[in-house]
């Protein structure tokens, strides 16, 4: 592995791409168009990495998809330049000028720049083999026969680190996890042999593990080959691990530009600063704000949990008895405590979580909740009825802010609901506490009347917020509450989350696949594993001290905000 | 992509004090986009209206026979009388061939009809309760025929029998279409909602169903109603058979769009609310549902208005002297007489008119209520 590249050589490297006052814009009717990207300007060198960084809706996905002139109608490429050099000495080609499914376009896509994007699962056509799928550019560029192209595709899967490449290649993508179908999309990328590699959010969907796999793979081909690599990213650890320049874009606009030792350690924007620190907010090495336990009372008591989802049943294939999802869980929530609950995609989670609140009923085991009375009560033997009034103490926040609130009820009725429904309150003194409830999740009081579609992603999570604590829950359990927001709104909710605990005594079960949240926010954290709790302690204990391997390489895995300490490139 | 979704919606309601718009305002908004779809809805209000007002629309009573006026070719009207708009039609006199014997009708410019506004003529009864004579266009001179769009082998106004017939044809449309939404709604709710055994059940069911050969099993309902049935209580069997077969189709929309929202996030919520069963289908499904069964609806009644033509032109549907367009286009089945008189296959225009017009209603409806769909 190379050492920590310096920006030293810069002169030297030929410049391949240059953007000049790119513009991209949207029209929305009426004669008014969306500038989604307003004047952008850099340079792609050969052998370095430009990292575009920036919130959702910032412009950096449409510049990338600018460069290949595959932005979907209606939008288009209003101004600018976007010089292509392909060597020097050969004249130079104005993408922007070209046709889009010209030929000259068609020649330089796919052969000289070309693009892996975000989702390994719908990216790759799931009826063709991935040979199949690796060769077709070298078809369609005419660079192979076919024969000689299955040869190609076999040489690039060993290139990109997938075991038996000479079976991987006539398997189809379902049989590929998303890790190797990610590595299939690059080696597809790869295949021409192109100058300029863009990838937009390549590691997004994929666990951290894995992403750290991916982004070693990524670099280590970029060494080799001298490419020249436009990382698209809103991940500030990402950036840090990866790039030799930061393109730092907000409303379609570059914001800052520089070596990325600059961009981390002498910011001089105000908005990469507001974005460098709500990641380092959320980083290992900041202070949590985790609260302060002094109750040693517990709260949930969670003994032996197995949950097996039921058999597929089927006409005419034999039975399979699936693993189970979560498989004999234990651990106790004591009250006014954070519990983190981490782990990869499929290892258990969110099952766990709605086993606690019985949206899934667990097979075997117990879940002791402990009510105002002192006396116990076993969640998993409930019935219907008692359950709506186990309902209105152990209250959810879910993940995705857009799908969990009713798109054709008011802000209003989606808050008084619960109240609503459970007799508690009616007429002037729903809207009365209402109002209350908005005001403490820190929305504008008119914000009643309006409709979940007239908000942003963070004041949806609000909204949500508001609503779980409509009945003055006793526990909340926030399935995955801060992934679907951008890094600055992350630290924003779970402050917000925190002083309601202060206020209220309440407890949290967080889930999340991000150490850095369950950190700042847990005092103890379980880190599970195919459906098995493997490690529980301390949050500081796990984060510094794990014993188990499985959190160890977990840990490893977390891409450290700071360029000096590049911990995902040097390990083995 | 979906990053810059948030800035437009977020984009253009930043003017406004505060966006209120509801869920129906917006799907008011997307539907009014879709240019074809208002003129759709333009031309099936306009249809209904006339349907529903047919006596006074229709310039004559359909019934009236004359011998002497049979296959009397349509007039054109003349709008300018000496320079002054006083609109009229040339009388046509009938002329025989002496060597064949050929009728023939010529027009004479001397005999002028002048057309008025609201003028008295035959008497009818407006939805048989309200008695009433005057008609909204019509000759002046109640005495002479006028025939725009020509007359039939009995000399009855084409034009007359064609808004009659509307009446027939779209109400059996609308009221086809109810018994299956009934149906469908029901069938298709409980296959979604419950799912498990009883969705297979409703699913075999609705596949028998579908795999019945559609015309044959109509020929042999409708052939098997006794002739002597009044008018009205073949109409209304004809309705149910068809609607019998078209609920299937409406069943599967409702079970697919209840299984797709059973499994959204917010219908959970609601669950952990404390809402009761009832509550979250009718509170917290079904408003979400409305727009797509309008649109499924609206493109479903092209459908039963297609089939009774089909069943009336086969003539095993409506019959004499019941008027529906399937029944009038029945006169059409003879090539002769419609070498003879081409305007008898009018009833078929305003058969496809109502059908395009309803089918760009329903895309758009559907489009307005699936925005991200395409």
């Amino acid at each position: 592995m190379r050492p920590t590249r310096m920006p030293t050589d810069s002169d030297a490297a030929a410049p391949l791409l240059e953007l000049h006052e790119l513009r991209t814009v949207f029209p929305l009717g009426q004669g008014r168009v969306l500038k989604a990207v307003d004047g952008v300007s850099f340079t792609l060198l050969a052998g370095r990495t430009l990292c575009i960084v920036g919130e959702s809706g910032s412009g950096k996905s449409i510049t990338a998809r600018s460069i290949m002139q595959i932005v979907g109608p209606p939008g288009r490429i209003a101004g600018g330049e976007i010089i292509y050099r392909p060597y020097p000495g050969r004249a130079p080609i104005d993408i922007a000028r070209l046709h889009p499914r010209g030929t000259v376009m068609r020649a330089i896509r796919g052969r000289d720049i070309a693009m892996i994007f975000q989702e390994p699962m719908t990216s790759l056509s799931p009826i063709h083999r991935i040979g199949w799928q690796i060769g077709e550019p070298l078809l369609a560029h005419r660079l192979a026969d076919r024969k000689a192209a299955h040869q190609q595709a076999i040489e690039l899967l060993r290139q990109v680190e997938i075991p038996n490449p000479e079976t991987a290649v006539d398997r189809y993508p379902f049989e590929f996890s998303g890790g190797m179908r990610q590595r299939a999309m690059i080696a597809m990328a790869l295949a021409c042999g192109p100058k300029i590699l863009i990838a937009d959010e390549p590691t997004t969907a994929l666990d951290v593990t894995t992403q750290a796999e991916v982004l070693r793979l990524l670099t280590r081909l970029q060494h080799e080959d001298g490419l020249a690599l436009l990382f698209i990213t809103h991940d500030m650890g990402v950036v840090a691990q990866i790039a030799d320049d930061v393109l730092v874009m907000h409303q379609g606009q570059i914001v800052e530009h520089g070596p990325v030792e600059r961009i981390f350690h002498d910011p001089q924007h105000p908005y990469t600063q507001r974005l460098l620190d709500a990641s380092k907010k959320l980083g290992m090495a900041a202070p949590p704000a985790r609260p302060v336990v002094i109750a040693q009372q517990p709260l949930l008591q969670v003994r032996g949990v197995t949950l097996t989802y039921p058999v597929q049943t089927s006409l005419f294939r034999r039975p399979q008895v699936p693993p189970p999802a979560v498989r004999d869980v234990s651990f106790d929530l004591y009250e006014g405590e954070n519990l983190g609950i981490v782990g990869e995609s499929g290892s258990g989670k969110t099952s766990l979580g709605n086993c606690l609140i019985r949206i899934l009923q667990p097979g075997t085991g117990q879940i002791l909740y402990r009510r105002h009375d002192g006396t116990d009560m076993d969640l998993v033997a409930l019935d219907r009825q008692a359950l709506r009034q186990v309902h209105r103490e152990i209250r959810m926040v879910f993940q995705d802010p857009f799908a969990s609130l009713n798109p054709r009820m008011t802000v209003a009725r989606v808050i008084g609901e619960p109240l609503l429904v459970n007799g508690v309150l009616s007429g002037p003194a729903l809207s009365q506490r209402v109002a209350e409830l908005l005001a403490q999740v820190g929305l504008p009081r008119d914000a009643g009347q309006r409709y979940p579609h007239a908000f942003s992603g963070g004041q949806r999570q609000r909204i949500v917020i508001a609503r779980a604590l409509a009945l003055n829950p006793r526990l909340i359990i926030a399935d995955e509450a801060t992934s679907a927001l951008d890094v600055t709104l992350r630290g924003q909710i779970l402050d917000l989350l925190l002083e309601l605990q202060r206020s209220r005594g309440l407890s949290f079960v967080l889930i999340s696949h991000d150490l850095g949240v369950i950190r700042y926010f847990c005092n103890r954290i379980a880190v599970m594993y195919r459906g098995e709790i493997v490690e529980i302690g301390g949050a500081d204990e796990i984060c510094f001290n794990p014993r188990q391997p499985y959190t160890q390489a977990l840990l490893a895995a977390v891409p450290e905000a700071d360029p000096r300490r590049r911990n995902l490139l040097h390990a083995a | 992509m979906s990053s810059t979704t948030a800035d437009i919606e977020n984009g253009p309601a930043e003017p406004l004090p505060i966006a209120t718009a509801s869920e129906a305002r917006l799907f008011w908004i997307r539907f009014c986009r879709h240019r074809l779809a208002v003129v759709g809805l333009a031309v099936t209000l306009l249809l209904y209206l006339i349907a529903i007002f047919a006596e006074p629309i229709a310039p004559f009573d359909p019934n009236h026979s004359s011998a002497r006026l049979v296959y009397h070719p349509p007039q054109a009207i003349h709008w300018l009388d000496n320079g002054s708009l006083r609109p009229y039609v040339l009388a046509f006199r009938l002329q025989r061939d002496p060597v064949t014997l050929a009728a023939t009708y010529v027009p004479d410019p001397h005999r002028k009809v002048y057309l008025g506004l609201w003028v008295k003529g035959d008497r009818y009864d407006l939805w048989g309760l309200f008695p009433g004579d005057h008609h909204l266009f019509g000759p002046v001179d109640a005495r002479q025929p006028v025939f725009l769009f020509g007359a039939d082998r009995l000399g009855r106004d084409m034009l007359s029998r064609i808004v009659y017939g509307a009446r027939a044809s779209l109400s059996i449309g609308i009221v086809g279409v109810t018994c299956s939404l009934l149906l469908g709604i029901v069938f298709g709710g409980i296959s979604g909602y419950f799912g498990g055994r009883i969705d297979w059940a409703v699913q075999r069911v609705i596949e028998f169903i579908i795999s019945l050969p559609t015309i044959p099993i109509w020929l042999a309902l409708a052939a098997a109603l006794p002739k002597r049935w009044s008018p009205l209580t073949t109409y209304f069997c004809i309705t149910l058979i068809i609607s019998l077969i078209g609920w299937t189709e409406l069943a599967r929309v409702v079970r697919g769009r209840f299984l797709a929202i059973r499994s959204e996030t917010y219908v959970t919520a609601a669950w952990l609310d404390g809402c009761s069963q009832p509550r979250i289908i009718f509170r917290h499904m079904l408003p979400s549902l409305t727009s797509h069964i309008i649109a499924s609806v609206t493109l479903a009644i092209p459908l039963m208005i297609l089939a009774e033509t089909a069943l009336s032109f086969l003539g095993i549907g409506l019959q004499p002297p019941a008027i529906s367009w399937g029944a009038l286009l029945k006169e059409a089945q003879d090539v002769n007489s419609l070498a003879e008189a081409p305007w008898l296959l009018l009833p078929g225009v305003a058969v496809a008119i109502t059908v395009l017009a309803l089918n760009f209603l329903g895309d758009g409806l559907r489009d307005a209520a699936d925005p991200h769909a395409h």
